[in-house]
């Protein structure tokens, strides 16, 4: 018995388990006909893409994927629909009148692009990801990457203002007191 | 005895599956805020398409984890952009079905 267990790959049953259960939400959140229902799925869709992230020896990404996505991207969606007032929510993500053109595109993109990534050759076992890569990340990016890092802090102030600025209470008469 | 190996290959397949359902709710869903969360479904894929790469082709250099990190940003502004235009529009219009929302066609 522990022979058969020493055998098991655990990594490799993470990432079968992880990645099921990631294409199942992912299905259910494009086929569920409550939206609200569809972001309960989304978030779980996120945490375990948070395992398969792990999977890939990237625990900071896995981190800030549990923050921002599962944190704070669900919880913004929800605020959308929230304050676009419906009476029930059954039948609010139904599917417009184009979903076999829209799912031939899916499959071939799908298909396409798994034929095309078995053609990538690469070492049969490369070295393995450092041990401690928040250090290296952090250092990365406040050296070699410190401008992209600057100019994503200024597209969130850009968001952020920009967000306030479009979702702002319209008062009825506004454009008469200009 | 299990042979259950996981290579670049794996991951590259997780992730044009997972890209596709995307694609397939970007191009199908009639409510706005499906579509946003489809977008986000396909942003993920790529960050898995990124990390994978990071792992198996340059492990010492972080570069794909250094731009999971900016599509993750990008994708975060993004949402937040979105959906204040999407609540603008319901403000105009009281529907946030994407059908309907014609006014750029004359």
């Amino acid at each position: 018995m522990m022979a058969f267990l020493n055998s098991i790959s655990w990594v490799a049953v993470a990432f079968h388990t992880l990645a099921a259960v990631v294409c199942i939400s992912a299905l259910l959140v494009v086929f569920v006909r409550n939206i609200v229902h569809a972001v309960l799925w989304l978030a779980v869709c996120f945490i375990s893409l948070a395992g398969v992230f792990m999977t890939l020896d990237a625990p900071f990404i896995a981190a800030v994927q549990l923050l921002v996505y599962a944190g704070a991207v669900c919880i913004m969606a929800v605020f959308g629909i929230m304050l676009i007032r419906r009476g029930h929510m059954g039948e609010t993500n139904l599917f417009n009148s184009q979903v076999w053109a829209g799912g031939g595109m899916a499959v071939l993109v799908t298909v396409l692009s798994g034929v095309l990534s078995f053609r990538i050759r690469y070492v049969g076992s490369p070295p393995a990801v450092p041990e401690n890569t928040v250090d290296n990340i952090a250092t990365l990016l406040l050296s070699k990457y410190v401008i992209p890092f600057e100019v994503a802090a200024l597209l969130l102030l850009v968001a952020l203002v920009g967000a306030i600025f479009l979702a702002k209470e319209v008062k009825a008469g506004a454009d008469s007191d200009r | 005895m299990l042979t259950l190996t996981v290579s670049l290959h794996h991951y590259l397949i997780l992730a044009a599956a997972l890209f596709g359902i995307g694609l397939f709710g970007v191009l199908t869903k009639r409510n706005a805020v499906a579509v946003l969360i489809c977008i986000e479904l396909m942003l993920n894929a790529i960050n898995i398409n990124l990390l994978a790469f990071n792992k198996f082709m340059t492990p010492n250099d972080f570069i794909g984890q250094i731009f999971a990190i900016f599509v993750i940003t990008v994708a975060a502004a993004e949402v937040g952009v979105g959906l204040a235009i999407i609540i603008a529009i319901y403000r105009n219009k009281l529907s946030v079905n994407l059908d309907e929302i014609d006014w750029l066609k004359w």
